[in-house]
């Protein structure tokens, strides 16, 4: 995997999933170092707009973690981002790009066991959909 | 006492009554509510705890219910903010020893037990045990894991600091001379790390090898394995260390660092000598030892034999010592130390030990040649001088010394070697082997005997004349003690040497004649003249090679001690206790398997053939495979072995294995008991066969099996076989209602309903089955709770006891009998069996209370007072939690959020007086400066560096753009490395800053504090994980690790590029509360916030206070007083506080603001509008009584409510009372919910009635009664007063007839399987308690949420069970839930401490990570009011949006949780998370995929912050 040099951008709310990675590595359990992990306060915080603009930048993956359903610190912000999760599979499916890139997972935080398993089922997939076509795009189309 | 301590006891002159401070004893999660609520109050808190971490018992929970959160999620937040709260001290490792004083200012004595590792300096890396080879069964996992001696309670422990568990010191190191941590050397070997071995054993004992051949090892005489079969092989152990140390190369010795000017000369290289040369140049010292024999060695080079000691070896110590710095001068007597003195050293040290001339044998003929002693022979033959004894020598004596010179003198070539032995060889100083293995060297041994005199021919030897022994001892002509001797039994032996054994005295007749009468101190070692030490005195003197070391030690540490100029006493040595494993322990760990009988490996010894011809070593050592088998028997008497391995390991010198316990003293103005439970003690109840059936577990043990962080990752698997069980049964009440507890856990049944769910969960095709008396679901959530198990998980519940546990031994499966209510007898297999264990006091805690004074149950629960549910009988001490009575996580943490408000009323004056508040340096304005980053790399010992190239990625950090500054620390959150950032920040005028190490979720608040010391927003920080989530996950690709390091810090180094300052405000506040409700609820909430000195406006729509307890007339039973009276109490002080302004007949009409700034309209009862200003509201509307016409009430007189029975029974005689009642419980909504108190109060009315009229019958109807905690006494009680229980099913509830004036009730008994029919004169109904119509209505005017069944919905039902999701909105009473008065009061003042937590600040900060709107692009579309969990967000008309629009979103920055919700719904963009704006976030992804470095943003101020 190392080979191609993946790169997957894991979005983790701070109360659970993050911490549930932090845990992870507290019991030394590994998992593909593709998965680059990015705190948000909440996986309610995911826009959909970042994550199509992380998968034009390039990432080859965008994986969401929050917490369990009815765990939310805020309420229900879980739910808002696996909405959006779906909507944006639908993007993707419409412009021709594989759903399965960006996806959701919940977890609590003790959960380093269910973020691992997450994490290697999601670089997994990535591996085997290969590169983000978009990525070797030039890099002025940002501009 | 420190000296710290007496700076911080001494008489305060500002000492104001009362005291300030709380004392907070329990750090579960009861104890941190405490804490936190006072704190914030403005109380400076101590929060004691008894082990080395707070978290409690939530802690190791996996959920809990009835919403099945995750315990840890919601516990580890607060661990993080009790464990760095400016003024809460958290004091683990401790326990309450006593109180004086009063209420106001209390004296708390302490017992601080050692942590062994300081708190401060541990980072909590874990290197330590990774190192440690001591592992034991883990507490926390419930023993169902291993952990090592030194540990951390969990993961997430506060604080994270490691500490280690010590029973003792070890018996083998007690009893060793120089303290020899042999359970440490052995732990080693165990595991193969000889170097280390090694290396330990030279800590106290700097002649390894020695000592590991020629010691007489006391050690193995106290070992403890010697109680199970045999001492392990400890000196054999210690020798195979040195042995493979030499086979495979030594480690080379680099000589110690010279650090002190002063020198010392140590005369004498023996034993005492050199390791006294040891220790002191190991101090720094200068040492020079000086020796009169051409070696060095003493008595180890020519005393002992080389078959037993090979010369080579002790060379090797010997070089080890020599390398450290230490001087040798060899063929150097000494004759006057003095000299030495005069000649530059600071210090003579007199180790000469045995004295060199020999004594008089005191034998007739001793002058004769050929006599000689055994002493002077040995020392000649091991200096290689020649020695001719000829073929027939007789020995005398029996000493190891006369073994050694038989043994030597047969390894010369005499053909004949008699040993005389005065006595029988079992009473020997020498071990029955060592005699043995001489004579299997063909020595003859002749027992019993004594030398007369030797014979001498021409001044030759000849022989000498023997006699037998008697009895008893004489005294010859010249003074000599001698044995008695047969008269008669004389004889001839003939002999060409005589060797003799004398006594060897230490003397110094060797130096010039003012010195030889030198004696030492016995304590300090120090002669008459200063300066000059003596070890080798007549008195001080060393029997065994290893006493002789400790007395090398001893003169080290006092001859330092005299050069550093202190008292030359040593301090007073704590008395470290010896670590005891009893018989029977053992014989039960032999018992359950954990230990198996094996004999010691006893090593080898060389052919008989070749001992007897040379001088090579007889014993051979044990080899690799025996010596790692030998010691795996050690039984880790100490736990910690004390290897030092830790001490090695840790990288910020954190470990100090020489703590002791201390006594300390605290003050406090009241203190608030929060000790928990301990869970019964399942193996007590031995026909369930817990210990003895592995499959029989605790719930507790298999909470941690369902954990997915506990020992199986959340998979249910056996003890036995670690298979998934298909069959589960839960047990219930084992340890609760039986005949030992006559209470009710009131947790099990809903603990074991989650753990039943959790379960099938992980595994939906268990089948699980509950064997239960009652289904006690009687709190909010509960019941729909157990429902939902029932029917979506098919958990079965079957109510009754199991009669007999038996283990099928082959499949060790279970096998229950029980009777089901049917009374039908079953057998059934189950594979795991759980114990649904109670609550108990624990006895310490019990030992508490009594210390304190006071008042227990039998039982040790705590008594609390009238009228204050959570004050003790002791003035200013409070209970809370299951302390008081079983009871679960929200009643715990609202009893301590109460007993916080009764102890800040009562210390309100001092308010602020003990807290502080950091101060820090006015912030620079960094908005005009371009970014100038500063990158901190952290090693973290070995956990990051030992993965990730570090130094690679702290380079590559100083290549990023921006990047000012980057370098690497050890551990860059130790407390050095903290204050290192801010002088860095200041120096290299940084404004952004970078930490690549652990988790900001642990670490982002002690870094943010570096930047706010040097000046900087705290806001201008980013970290990056490389240790949790790179180093530690990707250890088995450490060039992945270090590439993702790289990059992590790449994407760190982006976002923190575009960081702004983001400013807090401080929005000022109305210190003033608003209770609505006038019940007890909404009396004691707003007395409890008026006596800790706020302003209340208490509103009532009633026209008189009380609300429901005016209908409570019977109190509960159990010396309570009148309900009546207590509500008398309660208005008379509402009405004269002077801080209460009540209205009466007031309705609240709309209100307005948010938490601080609250504006509410009521209408008063002459119907004048008021507006009232206030911080906080507190809601408390009450419930009322159900009224249906269920079971035809209101259609006859005769049925009535539980409340009109109580009201009937309050105004009826006796004679008027009826004499048949019938009573149902669970009536109308009560059979979709459970109102909790129904129950309780029909037994409080059913015994009440028993005691007016004892002659009535009562037939009570109920489908599960739940008496929950001591309320299973009333239910006793009244069982035992001839009330009858009977059960009826919900799907066929009773029927009641009226006709004319009778009542019949017809049910079906579901216990017993038969109709019956009651003809009472009186039906009473538990119709349940529903919520008030107000409810409703507050619930819209301050948009907070209600339940399913109309009750106040709280913001966390665990931990914040009296907020609302709305800040500064809290409820309280039965509102929230029905519930009895004492329930209802403590909830009441857990509300008031809720809100006098915002109260008693002047200010609320603001701002901070919040949602910003841009008004020019808000269209003002709603998606941001709908979207907001919180109601935040709202259009105000004063700004104007997109298009000049009028109207726009506001977010208001004071009450915004910053989740980003809206940022992240807005169509317009119009919305941006401060801190998380989209830019940063972008800038990180960009960062992350563009390896080259044009991905940093430029730094843009328009960018947003």
């Amino acid at each position: 995997m190392a080979e191609q040099n993946l790169q997957i951008v894991a979005y983790a709310c701070e109360h659970c999933a993050y911490a549930a990675a932090d845990l992870a590595g507290a019991l030394r359990m590994q998992y593909p170092p593709e998965i680059k992990i990015v705190l948000l306060p909440c996986t309610g915080k995911l826009d959909v707009l970042l994550a199509l603009q992380a998968l034009e930048d390039g990432v080859d993956g965008v994986m969401v973690a929050g917490c369990l359903p009815g765990d939310c610190h805020y309420q229900d912000g879980n739910v808002n981002a696996r909405r959006r999760v779906e909507h944006l599979q639908q993007i993707l499916q419409q412009i021709g790009l594989q759903p399965q890139r960006v996806q959701m997972f919940n977890m609590s935080s003790a959960m380093a066991g269910q973020f691992v398993a997450a994490a290697t089922q999601m670089a997994e997939q990535i591996l085997a959909l290969g590169h983000n076509p978009l990525r070797d795009l030039p890099p002025e189309r940002n501009l | 006492m420190s000296a710290m301590d007496a700076v911080q006891f001494s008489p305060n002159p500002s000492h104001t009554f009362p005291v300030g401070a709380v004392m907070v004893v329990g750090g579960g999660i009861a104890g941190m509510q405490a804490a936190l609520d006072l704190a914030d109050q403005g109380f400076k808190v101590y929060l004691v705890e008894q082990k080395s971490a707070i978290g409690g018992h939530m802690a190791q929970l996996d959920k809990t219910f009835p919403t099945n959160d995750c315990a840890m999620c919601s516990i580890s937040p607060r661990l993080v903010e009790v464990g760095r709260h400016l003024n809460i001290e958290v004091l683990t490792d401790t326990e309450v020893l006593d109180v004086s004083g009063e209420a106001g200012d209390f004296s708390v004595r302490l017992l601080r037990k050692p942590r062994y590792v300081d708190v401060q300096k541990c980072v909590g890396c874990g290197d330590c045990a990774q190192v440690c080879p001591v592992s034991i069964p883990d507490p926390y996992e419930e023993g169902l894991k291993q952990r090592k001696a030194i540990y951390r309670l969990y993961s997430q422990a506060v604080p994270a600091a490691f500490a280690i568990e010590k029973r003792g010191v070890a018996p083998c190191r007690d009893a060793c001379p120089a303290g020899q941590r042999a359970q440490g050397y052995i732990s080693l070997i165990a595991q193969g790390r000889y170097r280390e071995a090694l290396r330990v054993i030279k800590e106290d004992n700097p002649f390894p090898s020695v000592c590991g051949r020629t010691c007489h090892h006391p050690c193995e005489g106290s070992c403890t394995r010697a109680l199970v079969d045999q001492p392990v092989s400890i000196m054999a152990l210690k020798r195979f260390v040195v042995d493979y140390a030499l086979a495979y190369g030594r480690e080379k010795v680099d000589p110690a660092a010279r650090t002190r000017p002063e020198w010392v000369a140590v005369v004498g290289a023996g034993p005492a000598g050199l390791t006294a040369a040891h220790d002191l140049v190991r101090m720094g010292y200068g040492v020079t030892v000086y020796e009169a024999l051409p070696v060095p060695g003493g008595m180890m080079r020519v005393g002992i034999p080389a078959h037993r000691l090979p010369k080579g070896v002790l060379q090797q110590d010997i070089d080890d010592i020599l390398a450290l710095g230490v001087i040798l001068k060899t063929n150097t007597p000494i004759k006057d130390p003095t000299a030495l003195l005069k000649q530059g050293y600071h210090a003579v040290c007199l180790a000469t030990g045995i004295a060199s001339s020999d004594h008089s044998l005191g034998l007739e003929g001793e002058d004769a040649q050929g006599v000689i002693s055994a002493a002077t022979f040995l020392r000649k033959v091991n200096l290689g001088d020649v020695v001719h004894i000829g073929d027939r020598v007789a020995v005398i004596g029996g000493g190891i010394t006369a073994l050694d010179a038989a043994a030597v003198a047969r390894r010369l070539g005499a053909s004949e070697v008699h040993l005389v032995l005065d006595r029988p060889r079992g009473e020997l100083p020498a071990y029955s082997w060592e005699v043995a293995a001489v004579e299997a060297e063909g020595i003859h041994i002749r027992e019993g005997m004594t030398a007369v005199r030797i014979l001498a021919e021409a001044g030759k030897v000849v022989g000498v004349e023997l006699a037998k022994t008697g009895k008893g001892m004489t005294t010859d002509i010249r003074g000599h003690r001698r044995p008695v001797i047969i008269p008669g039994s004389e004889f001839r032996l003939d002999a060409d040497t005589v060797i003799a054994t004398v006594g060897q005295f230490s003397d110094l007749d060797f130096l010039d004649a003012p010195y030889r009468e030198l004696t030492a101190d016995p304590k300090t070692l120090a002669s008459q003249i200063p300066g000059i030490f003596v070890v080798g005195g007549r008195k001080t003197g060393a029997a065994f090679i290893v006493d002789a070391i400790a007395l090398g030690h001893r003169v080290a540490r006092s001859i330092h001690r005299y050069l550093q100029g202190e008292p030359l006493e040593p301090p007073a040595a704590h008395a470290f206790p010896v670590a005891k494993i009893s018989r029977q322990e053992l014989a039960e760990k032999v018992k359950g398997g954990e230990l198996q009988l094996r004999p010691r490996v006893e090593p080898t010894l060389l052919p008989m053939q070749e001992r007897v011809t040379s001088f090579r070593e007889v014993v051979l050592g044990l080899t690799e495979h025996q010596a790692r088998a030998e010691a795996s028997r050690c039984l880790q008497c100490g736990v910690c072995s004390e290897c030092l391995a830790c001490v090695y390991a840790c990288g910020t010198g954190a470990i100090d294995h020489e703590m002791v316990a201390q006594e300390e003293t605290r003050r406090v103005g009241a203190i608030i008991l929060a000790p928990g439970y301990q869970a019964y003690r399942a193996e007590l109840s031995e026909e369930y066969g817990y210990g003895r059936y592995p499959n029989v577990v605790t719930a507790l043990q298999f909470e941690r099996l369902l954990s997915a962080s506990g020992p199986s990752m959340g998979r249910v698997l056996r003890p036995s076989d670690g298979k998934t069980p298909q069959r589960i049964a839960f047990l219930q009440c084992v340890g609760s209602r039986d005949q030992s507890h006559d209470y009710c856990s009131a947790v099990c049944c809903m603990y074991a309903t989650k753990e039943a769910i959790i379960a099938k969960e992980h595994h939906p095709e268990l089948d699980i089955q509950v064997f239960l008396m009652d289904l006690r679901a009687f709190s909010k959530g509960y019941w729909a709770y157990a429902e939902r198990a029932r029917q979506q998980y098919g958990v079965q519940y079957r109510r009754c006891r199991v009669s007999a546990l038996r283990q099928d031994p082959l499949s060790q499966d279970l096998i229950l009998e029980y009777q089901d209510e049917q009374g039908e007898r079953h057998k059934e297999v189950f594979n795991l069996v759980v114990l649904s264990v109670g609550m108990e006091v624990s006895e310490p805690v019990r030992q508490l209370g009594r210390r304190l004074g006071i008042e227990l149950d039998e039982y040790g629960f705590c008594h609390t007072v009238q009228f204050n549910p959570v004050e003790t009988s002791r003035p200013g001490i409070y209970a809370v939690g299951p302390f008081r009575e079983p009871k679960d996580i929200p009643e715990s943490v609202v009893e301590a959020s109460g007993a916080a408000a009764a102890a800040a009323a009562r210390l309100s004056a001092a308010r602020f007086s003990l807290t502080t508040t950091r101060q820090f340096p006015p912030e620079r304005d960094v908005r005009g400066e371009p970014p100038r980053l500063g990158v901190f790399v952290c090693h973290c010992g070995s956990n990051i560096a030992g993965f990730v190239d570090v130094p690679a990625v702290t380079e590559y950090a100083a290549s990023l753009p921006n990047v000012v500054h980057a370098e690497s620390n050890l551990y860059t959150c130790s407390q050095d490395s903290i204050q290192h950032i801010t002088e860095v920040i200041r120096e290299r005028g940084l404004n952004r800053v970078v930490v690549a190490s652990c988790s900001p979720l642990t670490h982002a608040p002690l870094f943010q504090d570096s930047l706010r010391a040097a000046g900087l927003n705290p806001y201008l920080f980013e970290m990056a994980n490389i240790r949790n989530h790179c180093s530690w996950v990707h250890s088995d690709d450490c060039p992945a690790a270090t590439r993702k390091a790289q990059e992590l810090v790449r994407m760190a180094v982006a976002r923190a590029t575009l960081l702004q300052p983001q400013a807090t405000v401080q929005v000022s506040i109305q210190r003033a509360a608003l209770v609505v409700g006038g019940g007890p609820a909404g009396i004691t909430a707003a007395l409890s916030l008026a006596d800790a000195g706020f302003s209340v406006s208490l509103i009532e729509k009633e026209p008189q206070l009380g609300g429901n307890l005016r209908q409570i007339f019977v109190p509960l039973p159990e010396g309570a007083s009148q309900p009546q009276e207590l509500l008398r109490h309660l208005v008379v002080r509402v009405r004269s506080h002077e801080r209460i302004t009540l209205h009466l007949g007031a309705q609240v009409l709309r209100t307005s603001g948010f938490r601080g700034n609250f504006s509410t309209t009521i209408q008063l009862a002459d119907g004048q509008q008021i507006e009232i200003a206030h911080g906080v509201a507190i809601l408390a509307t009450g419930a009322q009584e159900y009224r249906g016409n269920e079971y035809g009430y209101r259609s006859h007189p005769d049925i009535l409510t539980q409340s009109e029975f109580e009201g009937l029974l309050s105004s009826s005689t006796g004679e008027q009372l009826p004499q048949r009642v019938a009573m149902i419980l669970c009536v109308g909504p009560a059979e979709r919910f459970c109102s909790r108190i129904c129950c309780t109060v029909a037994l409080k009315n059913a015994l009440a009635l028993k005691q007016r009229k004892p002659e009535a019958e009562i037939v009570v109807l109920y489908r599960d009664l739940r008496a929950y905690g001591f309320k299973e006494r009333l239910y006793t009680q009244a069982r035992s007063l001839g009330v009858t229980f009977i059960r009826y099913h919900p799907e066929q509830p009773p029927v009641v007839e009226t006709q004319g004036d009778g009542l019949t009730v017809r049910a079906w008994d579901a216990s017993l399987k038969r109709a019956f029919e009651l003809r009472p004169q009186l039906l009473v109904l538990s119709m349940p308690a529903v919520p008030s119509p107000e409810t409703r209505h507050l619930a819209a005017l301050f948009k907070v949420p209600v339940d399913a069944d109309g009750f106040f919905q709280e913001a966390h039902v665990k931990l914040r069970p009296v907020d609302f999701a709305t800040d500064g909105v809290f409820m309280a009473g039965s509102a929230h839930y029905p519930k009895l008065l004492d329930e209802t009061m403590a909830q009441a003042q857990a509300a008031a401490a809720r809100a006098a937590r915002l109260l008693s600040r002047d200010t609320l900060p603001a701002g901070g990570r919040v949602a910003v709107v841009e008004a020019e692009r808000c269209t003002g579309c709603l998606t941001c009011v709908r979207i907001c969990p919180f109601n935040v967000p709202r259009i105000s008309a004063e700004l104007t949006g997109a298009g000049g629009i009028l109207g726009a979103a506001y977010i208001e920055p004071s009450v915004c949780q910053g989740c980003g919700q809206c940022a992240a719904e807005c169509p317009a963009k119009a919305i941006q998370l401060m801190h998380y704006t989209d830019a940063q976030l972008q800038a990180m992804v960009r960062a992350l995929v563009r390896s080259g470095l044009e991905f940093i943003p430029v730094h843009r101020l328009s960018s947003g912050g």
